[in-house]
């Protein structure tokens, strides 16, 4: 049984020595194996007395206990830097960019006209919209427009035909619900529209949002806070907005809004012509010639509108400083929304 | 309009300046766009006279002056101007003086010689380009004067941009009244007392067009001296409201026209033959105007003849032939009423707009025409001299305006604008704009509008002067409240934002194009296809209405593949317009266009070029948010002439066109100067936007089984033909069924393909033995050879 001790010395010595699972495997089948050098000494016991036998298998099964023990921190451990070399050599260059397609984008404008869309939807307001090629009634007379109308040279107006023309505003959108639906009415109407006029600042066709209320008892207080927490809200600014007086056909009392100026906070610049307020849409109580063409009966309802130019505001939120550059569609510009 | 401050100060003097009286004027609607000043800042400059001209001993071209009008008396400058002369009265900077730009005027030698001053010109003073020599003051300026006093330079020009509705602020009358509202003050007004004829002298004046023209004044002034020079306040007036000084009775004219507002025309007697008829014009009547243009003119058009001739055409422009020149002696002038709709929209059709046409076109006061001639005699006999014959006023008084009679409701003020009023404020505002109350009580007003406030018709009108006057911005202001029901939406109708964002998420970048394009572009994308033309194009690459988008996208590729972009994936949504025999259709369509390598470029992603079956997957996404994309298929269609023969589809939904796919025409893609091969697509909104809801079907605990076929057929059938037959054949239990694979090459016979197609296999309720799926699967191979001759590749 002197062996024994020496035996496990020899086989700690091995299991210790083994450099890979592989001879960790060979040093196991070795010593603990079927033909193994301890399994060789138990099947030896047989050789022993019967008072000698219990102690000395007890004795060589310890052994073999405290070997396998041994074998298997030593494999935990070898197949733990099996695994860490493995991870050392996979590992990447995380910082290189991803495989595949990568994002596209809305046009500004959509973004713009969606985020104006958002801001009315969620306190009740429906989208409509109309066609693009209107006729004079709705885009003109409906309005209080009638031919003639020294208003009719604010527009600067694309005919198709005599009484066809592209809508100039997206009015003609209040006239065809008003017709179709019964108060109460709240809509925004968004969309394109045309006037034949091209320079640094006017584009022949822009995008405007419309909006109507009808509805028992609105009044201009209605109108002026709807504007006011409208603006707020899409320049996320505590602006000052004010309400000039100001003349369209189709509302009475009209009004031009005015923001201060978002570039120099009402210090004067050249965006805002150094009046520190910069004109950003149009609105009044609906007319009741206007009424009137759509069979509203005007002791019982009232109503508002206003439109603004999204061009406009999305130029003063995002920065933008030339009207062209929204339909020109260079990628060097779409790419940047 | 542009108008001189201090004029404006003439009639109401408030004691603001000037840039409370610009944001009082735009607060109350008349919105002003720029105020300029008159004279930029200088000083030290006095009105002088050259007393005596010498040459200067060391040089030609300057010379020595001795100048009055200094605080020291005569003093010496040394001048360059041609135009000094003895007498002459002009601008002297005298020592101390600053000009404008910083100069400061000291003593100074020139070439040996002391000079203690300058003679100025205007252009020195910044009062315009100049001669090139010294402004020549009038004779009997007041030497010594201060020269900014003389000429009265601290002034300022206001320019209002006024809306349509306010035709009675284009005058500095109708701003007086406005500015003598805002502050409650009266106006002082020139005298416009009548002038006592001196003649009996008259002239015959007919309304052959009373419902036109109401109300003509004229009167005759006999002997007038045209050769007059307008005197400089004269001058001045007119030139700071942006006219040109032409002569004395024009001026005058034009002057009346400004102070009053009422435009006003002086005929030369002696070319006028026995009366002025007042009628419409004949078709094709031709006039000389004034201007030195010819005009054809319409029936719609009313003009101002004599017993032989058409003179001028009312309201815009006289004419040359009898206009007031060098040799007239007598001159007949007009005063007339014009209904704003007998001259709306002739000056736009004729390209002739004036002065006199802005303001009938907007409405002139009906009142106003006699004292204007009254005003207008005055002033001529203080310039120019002559006679005057009695006024002759022609009218047609059933065919005068009426001012309205209007009542407003205090309630409904009170509701309109969400405040109350004491009725004295509301009575005192009224009165203020020069509304006549002819009742009140506790219900609201009964009054009648003022001549000039012809805008002024209905109770609503009235409300916005209320407003107007107190204020917008001291108006209340409220968060509007409404019953606010949840409304049911559409769910059965996919959001045009869903397929928006679609393709955002496929690496696409929305475009947004004008709608008008180049016919000569979109005659190849939609030859056949009739386009809705503009009649008046803003050019003629933007003349017709887009019949398809890709008008518009095709360019916006080429550009930026002209600006180095290699790869571009672009869509856009919106109208088309299709002409039809049942009118125009106005189409929503949604359309895109890629080309370029399919991914950008990157480490890991290969330079391949995209190819049709890119543009597919990216259209097949956007058939699959309604989830009936089994309603859509493809069909193969060498029709199109746009498009590339052997590569493209027409999208059919169950049997309906809703739109097209494809390469574009390699022919095109020459024409339109594209680079490299371009696939497109566009879609009927319509047509692919009905959804259905998405319908559970249960989930299956048992496994699935695939086999895979490789199926060798003529290179002609296609895929959808063989998945077809597969799926006829294959039986129930077939749930998935893929092409994994197409080739045709080595190992396969001219004009055969191979095909594999992976079929899978599932049943809800319990696994499928070996021998269905091979029954199933036998059955597709012999379905297979029997319909394509297909044969099992080896």
């Amino acid at each position: 049984m002197e062996n024994l001790e020496l035996l496990a010395s020899e086989a700690q010595q091995a299991i210790e020595q083994a450099d890979g699972l592989a001879a960790l495997d060979q040093v196991r089948v070795e010593f603990l194996g079927k033909k193994g050098k301890l399994t060789d000494l138990l099947k030896g016991l047989g050789k022993l007395s019967s008072e000698e036998r219990p102690a000395a298998g007890a004795r060589i099964n310890e052994v073999k206990q405290a070997l396998q023990a041994q074998i298997n921190v030593r494999r935990d451990s070898l197949e733990d830097a099996a695994v860490s070399a493995k991870l050392a050599n996979d590992s990447i260059d995380v910082t290189l960019p991803g495989r595949g397609e990568e994002s596209g984008g809305l046009h500004l404008i959509t973004h713009t006209m969606e985020r104006i869309e958002a801001f009315f939807t969620q306190v009740g307001y429906k989208v409509e919209e109309g066609p693009e090629i209107e006729d004079d009634y709705h885009n003109f007379e409906a309005l209080n427009i009638p031919s003639h109308h020294p208003a009719r040279a604010m527009h600067d107006t694309f005919y198709v035909t005599g009484n066809t023309v592209l809508r100039t505003h997206t009015s003609p959108v209040q006239i065809r619900t008003m017709k179709t639906q019964e108060p109460p009415i709240r809509i925004i109407c968004p969309g394109r529209v045309y006037r034949c006029d091209s320079d640094l600042t006017h584009t022949p066709m822009f995008h405007q949002v419309e909006g109507l209320v009808v509805d028992r008892d609105v009044s201009m207080a209605d109108l002026k806070g709807t504007i006011d927490q409208f603006l707020k809200a899409f320049f996320e600014a505590d602006l000052p907005v004010r309400f000039r007086p100001s003349y369209f056909p189709f509302t009475e009392p009209s009004a031009e809004v005015d923001i201060q100026c978002t570039n120099c906070r009402g210090a004067g610049c050249r965006i805002c012509k150094n009046t520190g307020w910069l004109e950003v849409m149009g609105c009044g109580m609906v007319h009741p010639n206007v009424f009137a063409h759509c069979n509203v009966d005007t002791t019982v309802y009232s109503g508002f509108a206003f439109g603004m130019g999204v061009e406009r505001l999305a130029m003063l939120r995002y920065g933008v400083n030339d009207l062209r550059l929204f339909f020109e569609n260079d990628l060097q510009f779409l790419n940047q929304f | 309009m542009k108008f001189s401050e201090s004029w404006l100060r003439e009639w109401v003097n408030p004691s603001i300046d000037t840039a409370e009286l610009v944001a009082q004027l735009t607060m109350a609607g008349l919105e002003v766009d720029a105020v300029e000043a008159v004279a930029p800042a200088f000083s030290g400059v006095v009105v002088g006279e050259i007393v005596s001209v010498a040459p200067h001993p060391n040089a030609d071209k300057l010379r020595v002056c001795q100048v009055a009008g200094g605080a020291d008396g005569e003093v010496q400058v040394v001048c360059g101007a041609p135009n000094a002369r003895q007498g002459l009265k002009i601008p002297f900077a005298t020592v101390g003086a600053q000009l404008p730009g910083g100069l400061k005027i000291r003593k100074a030698k020139l070439r040996d010689v002391e000079s203690f001053g300058m003679l100025c010109g205007e252009d020195e003073l910044g009062l315009g380009e100049g001669s090139g020599g010294l402004f020549e003051l009038p004779s009997n300026a007041h030497v010594g004067a201060d020269l900014r006093d003389y000429l009265g330079l601290d002034d300022q020009v206001i320019e209002v941009d006024l809306t349509p509705n306010r035709g009675d602020c284009l005058s500095i009358r109708g701003l007086a009244r406005e500015a003598g509202v805002l502050n409650s003050m009266p106006l002082t007004e020139p005298s416009c007392a009548p002038v006592a004829a001196q003649l009996d002298d008259v002239f015959g004046v007919e309304l052959a067009a009373p419902a036109a023209c109401p109300r003509y004044v004229g009167r005759v002034i006999r002997g007038v001296n045209v050769a007059a020079e307008s005197p400089l306040w004269l001058q001045e007036k007119l030139r700071r409201s942006g006219l040109r000084s032409i002569d004395p009775v024009v001026d005058v004219t034009n002057y009346v026209m400004l102070e009053l507002g009422q435009p006003m025309h002086a005929f030369d007697l002696a070319r006028l033959q026995g009366g002025i008829v007042v009628r419409m014009a004949e078709q094709g009547d031709q006039v000389e105007l004034l201007d030195g243009s010819k005009a054809s003119l319409n029936a719609d058009t009313l003009v101002i003849a004599d017993h032989e001739k058409t003179l001028a055409i009312a309201g815009i422009m006289g004419g040359k032939q009898s206009a007031v020149c060098a040799e007239t002696r007598d001159i007949f002038l007009e005063s007339a009423y014009f209904d704003p709709i007998a001259i709306a929209g002739r000056p736009r059709d004729y390209a002739l707009h004036t002065d006199s046409s802005h303001r009938f076109e907007r409405g002139v006061d009906p009142k106003l025409q006699a004292v204007a001639v009254e005003r207008a005699t005055a002033l001529l006999l203080e310039i120019v001299g002559g006679q005057p014959g009695p006024v002759i006023q022609v009218e047609s008084e059933q065919h005068l305006p009426v001012p309205a009679n209007i009542i407003l409701s205090r309630a409904k003020l009170q509701q309109q604008l969400a405040l109350t009023f004491e009725s004295d404020v509301v009575s005192d505002m009224l009165r203020r704009l020069g509304l006549d109350i002819f009742a009140s009580d506790g219900q609201g007003w009964s009054c009648r509008a003022p001549s000039w406030r012809f805008d002024l018709s209905i109770d609503m009108d009235l409300i916005e002067e209320v407003a107007r006057i107190y204020g917008y911005n001291r108006l209340p202001t409220a968060t509007i409240s409404a019953s606010l029901p949840i409304v049911g939406s559409n769910e059965r109708v996919t959001a045009l934002s869903t397929l928006r964002q679609q393709l955002t998420g496929r690496g696409y970048r929305e475009a947004i194009t004008y709608c008008f394009v180049d016919p000569d572009v979109q005659k190849y994308l939609s030859p056949g296809l009739e386009s809705v033309a503009l009649a008046n194009p803003i050019a003629s690459d933007m003349a017709v209405m887009r019949t398809t988008l890709w008008s518009g996208l095709l360019p916006t590729v080429r550009r930026n593949l002209n600006r180095q972009q290699s790869r571009v994936r672009i869509f856009e949504t919106g109208l088309r317009f299709i002409p039809g025999h049942e009118g125009l259709e106005q189409q929503s369509m949604i359309a895109g266009a890629i080309t370029g390598s399919r991914l950008p470029e990157r480490w890991t992603n290969s330079r391949e070029a995209v190819d049709f079956f890119d543009v597919k997957a990216d259209v097949e996404a956007l058939l699959q948010q309604g989830h009936s994309f089994d309603q859509f298929c493809f069909i193969a269609d060498d029709s199109h002439p746009a498009l590339h023969p052997g590569q493209c589809a027409r999208i059919e939904r169950n049997g309906r066109l809703v739109g097209y796919i494809g390469q574009l025409h390699p022919r095109l893609q020459k024409v339109l100067d594209l680079g490299q091969p371009v696939f497109l697509f566009e879609l009927l909104l319509s047509g692919v936007i009905e959804s259905q809801l998405p319908a559970f079907k249960g989930i299956s605990k048992f496994p699935e089984v695939r086999r895979d076929l490789a199926l060798i057929v003529e290179e002609t059938v296609s895929a959808e033909a063989l998945c077809n037959t597969v799926r006829q054949n294959a039986g129930s239990y077939l749930i998935d069924l893929k092409i994994f694979d197409v080739y045709q090459g080595k190992g396969i016979e001219n004009n055969r393909k191979s095909i594999g197609m992976g079929l899978t296999f599932r049943d809800s309720s319990r696994t499928l033995t070996e021998e269905e799926i091979n029954a199933a699967v036998e059955s597709v191979v012999s379905a297979m050879k029997e319909q394509f001759s297909a044969s099992l590749r080896g």
